[in-house]
């Protein structure tokens, strides 16, 4: 049993931690509203002036259109790429099936600043001048594993005989596919796109390497906090990357809680059942 | 003392009875790798029967029951449904729906949908499923359970979505693998009886059922006929009371109830348990019953029985099952190490093929 005091302690270091991992955040987004551009506390004054200075900022725009562009298409490629890896690996005994596994997991595990030297001394090699696709495959090389990751554990947990049933019951291989595999693996894309697109957006180390003279986000707001300037400018940019990261995560975690069984009542699961298939 | 002749009984084999079989399986093999899963497999399933591969885990029994659904291709053979080759036909083009081992539902559909999926990608109007629908959850005792998920049921009930799931399609064939492995003994009973029950309620569309066990009981108690398997071979075909009665090889003694072989004058040859009686001291044995001597080397008792294992002076042991009719376990018990005389009729003993077949 424990004790009062142990509670209170207990609630108490809850509190300190989730503080601790919230309260640079919480200041960040104050001081986006900050009508200084001087970071001082208390702020003077509240303003929403930076965001439209922000909006308006040729670079901000430019640096986050390309991250956008990025991670869209790399979480494209770590989709195709993960996901028949994780079928081929899932579904067949070959040789070297054990190191193809491996090789596709090791880039998570690599530090960012290796794969990114390796990258760039390849392409500087291989005459590659650096361009958005340079990025891209900087990214993929860790976008692939979380797809990979994701769609593997949940073939795993769906029994063969679910493809056997739906073809004992009449459906043709499109039908099962359509009904039976798609709905059943569809989170767990969603769910690996969303960490994928997550993880290129803010890569900054891997990027570094391999964009040349590109800006993307992450590399706009780390150029100028070492210079110290626009702060304000930077504070608004961390702010709405903050909200639109809450999104996905949050959604990514909702559809991977249960075990391979979609939840009623989510937004995917009603989409994943909607159609005529509802209905019997 | 002496060992009277035995009656020779060969193991009869019936041939399918109606003119054209509903399942005909001729020569069939399949191997993985270096295993042979089955090995030469001929057998003719009659339209409307309860039939059972008997046999214990890796006997062959369920490539069998996958080779006629379907999910595998033999290396040689055929398979015919209903006069129909259909060995290199795929699963959903087969006239057979399978209730599987894990019951296979779909996670992501709800009862309805689960049971419906087979009409739905034949393509019977939505208002047709739904009547249809309705009416088998209510033959396999689940009504109103449409819009549940299989999540939220349980493994009875799941169970009968499965089957269910396959009625719907009216097949000519329904082939069950091991559907009531996975539940507990009293559950199991029931749907032994319901399965039994749900055959005879679909029997006018003449479904024939081919069922997967290891369970002995299971299998003597639901089949019309049975086929036990060892080693990807049939050892004997029969009805239960046949198979039990006069088992053709020493697996099948051995497979089906206790195996109760003895050899005498180099022949060997299985009596069941319950067909020997333990004479009393004074008794005198009926004319014409083999009796033998020996000493009880255990003593199990079981409640509704005692079962004792008896040392023959002649060699050989045999399991004998008496009925606590009167005795107490007590007396029962004490009867270890005594010396007893065991008393049989001759028309109850059965030759084996020596070898076996395996």
């Amino acid at each position: 049993m424990e004790t009062r005091a142990t509670r209170i302690g207990l609630s108490a270091w809850t509190v300190l931690v989730v503080l601790f991992l919230w309260l640079p955040l919480i200041l960040i987004a104050i001081y986006a509203f900050n009508e200084s551009n001087i970071q001082s506390w208390p702020i003077p004054g509240w303003t929403t002036h930076w965001f439209s200075v922000a909006w308006n900022d040729p670079d901000v725009r430019s640096s986050f259109w390309l991250s956008i562009k990025v991670g869209l298409i790399a979480t494209g490629i770590a989709l195709l790429f993960g996901s028949m890896a994780a079928f081929a690996i899932h579904r067949f005994r070959f040789f070297g099936r054990e190191s193809v596994s491996f090789l596709l997991l090791l880039p998570i595990a690599l530090p960012g600043i290796i794969t990114g030297m390796a990258l760039n001394s390849f392409y500087v090699f291989a005459g590659i001048s650096f361009s958005i696709w340079t990025i891209v495959i900087g990214h993929a090389t860790f976008c692939v594993v979380v797809v990979y990751n994701n769609v593997l554990a949940r073939l795993r947990r769906t029994s063969t005989s679910l493809l056997e049933a739906s073809m004992d019951l009449g459906a043709d291989g499109w039908q099962t596919f359509r009904f039976v595999v798609w709905p059943v693996l569809s989170t767990a894309l969603v769910a690996g796109g969303l960490l994928a697109f997550a993880l290129s957006f803010d890569e900054v180390i891997v990027t570094t390497f391999t964009a040349g003279a590109q800006t993307t986000l992450p590399i706009f707001i780390l150029d100028n906090l070492r210079q110290g300037q626009q702060f304000p400018i930077i504070n608004v940019i961390a702010f709405t990357v903050i909200l639109l990261t809450i999104i996905p995560v949050t959604v990514a975690q909702r559809l991977t809680r249960d075990t391979g069984v979609l939840r009623r009542g989510t937004a995917a699961g009603a989409a994943a059942q909607s159609g005529e298939i509802t209905t019997v | 003392m002496a060992t009277q002749a035995l009656p020779e009984t060969l193991a009869h084999v019936p041939e399918g009875a109606a003119d054209t079989p509903d399942i005909r399986l001729v020569e069939l093999r399949k191997s993985y790798g270096d295993v042979v899963a089955v090995d030469g497999v001929d057998l003719e399933i009659a339209p409307g029967e309860f039939f059972t591969l008997l046999g214990p885990s890796g006997s062959g029994k369920t490539t069998t029951l996958r080779l006629i659904a379907g999910f595998e291709r033999p290396d040689s053979g055929r398979v015919e449904l209903h006069g129909r080759d259909v060995t290199r036909v795929a699963p959903y083009e087969r006239d057979v729906n399978t209730v599987f081992q894990d019951y296979a539902l779909f996670p992501h559909m709800t009862v309805g949908e689960n049971v419906g999926y087979g009409l739905r990608v034949k393509g019977v109007p939505r208002r047709e499923r739904r009547g249809r629908v309705d009416e088998v959850l209510r033959i396999v005792r689940l009504p109103g359970y449409a819009d549940r998920k299989p999540v939220q049921l349980s493994g009875g009930q799941r169970q009968r979505v499965a089957l269910a799931r396959a009625l719907v399609n009216s097949p000519r064939v329904l082939l069950l693998d091991e559907p009531l492995g996975a539940l507990d003994l009293k559950l199991r009973q029931e749907m032994q009886v319901e399965l039994k029950r749900i055959q005879r309620e679909v029997s006018d569309i003449g479904i024939t059922f081919v069922y997967v066990t290891h369970d002995q009981e299971e299998a003597l108690t639901m089949s019309d006929r049975l086929a036990v398997f060892n080693a990807g071979r049939i050892e004997q075909i029969g009805a239960p009371e046949e198979v039990y009665e006069r088992p053709a090889t020493e697996f099948v003694a051995g497979f089906i109830g206790v195996s109760n072989v003895i050899e005498r004058d180099g022949r060997r040859f299985t009596v069941r348990p319950e067909k020997i009686n333990i004479l009393d001291a004074g008794d005198d044995a009926t004319t014409g019953d083999t009796v033998e001597t020996g000493r009880v080397r255990n003593v199990v008792y079981v409640g509704m029985f005692t079962r004792y294992t008896v040392e023959l002076d002649t060699g050989g042991e045999l399991t004998v099952v008496k009925q606590n009719l009167e005795s107490s376990p007590r007396d029962t018990l004490e009867a270890t190490g005594k010396r007893v005389r065991l008393e049989w009729r001759p028309e109850h003993t059965y030759a084996i093929d020596p070898g076996g077949r395996a």
